[in-house]
């Protein structure tokens, strides 16, 4: 695909190379933290947008907030773009260098440096994985709550970049609602703290702007998150409709009867084929969609809960009602949903959309997205969090076709005007990165993205950071 | 001069006539919080109470939205009608200050109001999903939306909830919301010191049992006896056995009593407004957010310097102090201590001369307050909107 336009590089960086390397290995203790050559940054120079791709520069692997801070301060004297990295996994092409561009990833500060039960924080690197934070505070018996589907690989870095949220944000929100406090490395190498281990912090709130601000405002090294106690249990239960409505229906019940469950998941018939023939989960293949739903509590909770969820889906003509009733179970109903990417390749190519509409409007806007995918000569599957209406689906392509890719392409882009239309965003989960830069203008006016870029200059006067991700190339201002 | 517009037209020209003429401006709701923060003055007003009403509210999907000037009561009462509520739990200020007048959303939203429930469910920032708002230029712009999962662009929905009004004039903002619960439940501890108390509560929120809300009264502050509460909300038949798992899990803190009903939603109304510290009313009132399980060695310390009373809540991370006025009203001590331990401290009550003699708001670090100062130029480069309020010099 080349639909996007990535600014053109400096060639008077490109003439430096070698002097500015030279710099980057004498601001990093380890020598080898430093890579410049071509074959070494090739993983570099994607993420999981792998449509485009450019080899940066260098990459810098620092292992302190002071050689973070030193990094910057040098590029920003030298007018040499960052873009700063976690894991890479970004589905928007928020972590994709540009030519021109120093990558400082942050993958090496990974520590766990403080965990506090009876405060409920964990203070820790940046460089962490989602799912390690986890790990790390499971021993006293509590998580953290935000789970992308990524969770094994993605850094927290990369997700507070783009305030990430995952399958059980229904109930425990998404990054922004569980981080305390972020150490911030700024454009120019100061170190500030926003937050910390208290439930709020004087002045602004820094720490909910810098939240999702993709890696344009600093580059956060540490951060103290929000730690839950676990649930006693939880289990799901798998719904399966005749029709797309009568899933949304049920879905509106559900939540007007005062229940809030900790996921609701939906699938449509080619999302729940595709992961049957992949994870043998026992989904209904035949169902025009399917719901899974999950309680938490102790047992007498969730059968209770459960039961009354049943109740509702009746109502709707349920046609399989498939209750787990073992861990197995469980693991069993949630491989089909947590594979569905992965399953998905196995078949076709796919971009992964991520709109947010109203969920009230799901029957309309399922039925003219695939109007516009059949207008394209494309097909869809549709994966999503229902109860917060973020949609995932999946248009199918062929990437060694440049005509299907452009379709494909094209026709993501309808779909997230759609979402726009309706009183929805372009983007829910997965930020703006490159991918829904120029679309910008579909949801903002101008003078709205002005404000947005105005506060944007106040932490990068000069856009040295991430500058071709978010905001449209053309009419962009400065500090 | 008092301005009431009665559209968000009618908001952006009156803003664009003040910056014409470089005029500052006050930014008022219901006005029932004029009192907190550094007094200012200002040639002209300008009031949401021309903008008022829910715009949106959709149950099934847990959203609402209502103008600025929209009386909260109003909201609330249009959720309750339905079944749900704002989870945040917003403290009405009216008691503690004295004050008259309807809180408003926007008020609320200004000063990211949240009470006894923010432990659980998050703090007013976390519920706000979209803000309409004019900035000092006298553009009318939005952020965020209506949908629970946003992350298109900079969140300047975060940065304008709890900005005092200093940044923009909101015109309406949108919320996520919850169920209300079918019940609640109150377990009450009595006769706990101030740091066993916070060490429960503590213990409680690592439980799974999921307290809606966790304060400590100390003897003498409304009773007698010092009463440690923890909140349970939800399906009848499950906080009735969360409260049997919960007081076995605490059992070494003594016997809990059980509270029900109204008599546990008054007692929770209580620790919300701070009653038990309203009087005498000649008291400074700070506000101390610290890690919750530093609540009591705070206190202790400031005890130490000064004679006071406090309430805890959001299990010891929000306490609630009365101090007499004199000399700086104990601010350069409590400052201290709180920045020790991870903190800071809002002066919420005060004499007009106290708060023109202290900082009611917590400073930040220089190079904190260089990015603020930046943040301010850019939503009202002309430094029109509540000048002065936080901070000298702006």
């Amino acid at each position: 695909m080349t639909g996007i336009a990535l600014p053109a590089p400096d060639p008077r960086i490109l003439a430096r190379k070698a002097a500015i390397v030279a710099e980057l290995r004498r601001l990093v203790v380890d020598p080898e933290a430093v890579i410049d050559d071509p074959i070494e940054l090739v993983p570099y120079e994607t993420d999981a947008f792998t449509a485009y791709r450019r080899l940066p520069l260098a990459v810098v692997l620092p292992s302190t907030t002071a050689e973070v801070s030193a990094v910057l301060a040098f590029c920003a004297r030298e007018g040499v773009p960052v873009v700063p990295r976690g894991a890479g996994t970004s589905l928007s092409g928020g972590a994709i260098p540009q030519e021109d561009a120093v990558v400082v990833g942050v993958a090496r500060m990974n520590r766990v440096l403080a965990i506090d039960p009876a405060d409920r924080t964990a203070r820790v690197q940046a460089g962490i994985t989602n799912l390690a934070i986890s790990e790390a505070v499971a021993e006293h018996g509590f998580f953290y709550a935000p789970d992308p589907s990524s969770q094994l690989a993605c850094t927290l870095a990369g997700n507070i970049a783009m305030n990430s949220g995952g399958a059980h944000c229904l109930k425990y929100g998404v990054t922004t609602n569980n981080l305390l406090g972020v150490t911030l490395v700024l454009v120019d190498g100061t170190v500030v703290e926003l937050g910390g281990e208290a439930l709020d912090s004087p002045g602004y709130d820094l720490v909910g702007l810098v939240c999702g601000s993709e890696g344009q405002l600093g580059i956060v090294t540490e951060a103290v998150v929000r730690i839950l106690p676990k649930p006693e249990g939880a289990r799901p239960v798998l719904l399966a409709f005749p029709s797309s409505e009568a899933a949304g229906a049920c879905v509106a019940d559900i939540i007007g009867a005062g229940i809030v469950p900790v996921a609701i998941e939906f699938m449509d018939n080619p999302a729940i084929r595709i992961c049957e023939a992949f994870a043998k989960a026992g989904y209904p293949t035949e169902a025009a969609a399917m719901l899974i739903v999950e309680v938490e509590g102790s047992d007498a909770e969730i059968d209770a809960e459960l039961a009354r969820i049943v109740a509702i889906a009746r109502r709707h003509g349920v046609t399989t009602i498939k209750e787990s009733r073992s861990a197995t179970e469980t693991a069993q109903i949630w491989k089909g949903r947590k594979s569905a990417f992965g399953a998905t390749g196995r078949i076709a190519d796919y971009i992964c959309m991520d709109g947010t509409i109203p969920t009230g409007r799901l029957p309309e806007v399922l039925r003219r997205m695939d109007e516009i995918v059949r207008s394209y000569g494309l097909r869809v599957a549709n994966v999503f969090h229902a109860g917060d209406g973020n949609l995932h689906p999946l248009v199918l392509y062929d990437v060694n076709d440049p005509d299907q890719a452009a379709r494909a392409e094209a026709c993501g882009n309808d779909i997230l005007k759609l979402c726009v239309e309706v009183g929805g965003c372009l983007t829910g989960e997965h930020g703006v990165g490159i991918e829904k830069r120029d679309l910008m203008r579909h949801q903002f006016t101008d003078a709205e993205l002005a404000q947005q870029m105005r506060v944007r200059a106040v932490f990068d006067p000069s856009w040295i950071l991430n500058p071709a991700k978010v905001f449209p190339l053309e009419g962009r201002i400065a500090g | 001069m008092k301005l009431e517009p009665g559209s968000e037209e009618a908001a952006a020209e009156a803003v664009r006539r003040l910056a014409a003429e470089g005029t500052p401006v006050r930014l008022e709701g219901g006005g029932t919080r004029q009192a907190i923060g550094r007094p200012i003055q200002t040639a002209a007003t300008l009031s949401s109470r021309g903008l008022r009403g829910l715009t949106l509210y959709e149950p099934a999907e847990m959203v609402v939205a209502a103008r600025a000037g929209t009386p909260l009561a109003e909201l609330e009462a249009a959720l309750a009608a339905k079944g749900q509520m704002l989870p945040f739990e917003p403290m009405d200020h009216r008691p503690l200050l004295g004050s008259r007048g309807e809180p408003t959303v926007g008020g609320m939203v200004a000063g990211n109001h949240s009470g006894p429930r923010r432990i659980k469910a998050g703090a007013c920032r976390d519920s706000l999903i979209g803000l309409r708002f004019v900035n000092g230029r006298g553009e009318l712009l939005r952020s965020g939306g209506r949908v629970m999962k946003n992350v298109t662009g900079l969140d300047l929905v975060k940065l304008l909830c709890g900005s005092w009004g200093t940044l923009a004039f909101l015109t309406e903002a949108t919320f996520k919301v919850l169920p209300r619960p079918e019940a609640e439940l109150t377990l009450l501890f009595e006769g706990l010191a101030e740091p066993e108390a916070v060490a429960l509560l503590c213990a409680a929120m690592g439980t799974p049992f999921e307290p809606s809300g966790a304060a400590h009264l100390p003897a003498g502050v409304g009773a007698a006896r010092a009463r440690t509460v923890l909140r349970l909300e939800g399906f009848t038949r499950s906080i009735h056995y969360r409260a049997d798992r919960l007081a076995a899990c605490l059992r070494e803190h003594g016997p809990a009593e059980r509270i029900e009903g109204a008599e546990s939603a008054a007692l929770w109304r209580s620790v919300r407004d701070v009653l038990a510290l309203v009087e005498p009313r000649e008291r400074a009132v700070w506000r101390l957010s610290l890690p919750p399980a530093r609540g009591a060695e705070a206190v202790a310390a400031i005890r130490a310097e000064r004679p006071c009373e406090v309430l805890y809540d959001w299990s010891g991370g929000l306490v609630w102090l009365a101090t007499a006025e004199e000399e700086d009203a104990g601010c350069a001590t409590i400052r201290a201590v709180c920045e020790r331990l991870g903190g800071h401290a809002t002066l919420v009550r005060g004499s007009l001369d106290l708060r023109a003699r202290i900082e009611p708001f917590h400073p930040t670090a220089e190079r904190v307050r260089r990015l603020e100062a930046g943040i301010e130029d850019a939503f009202d480069p002309l430094g029109l909107f509540n000048p002065g309020l936080l901070r000298a010099g702006r």
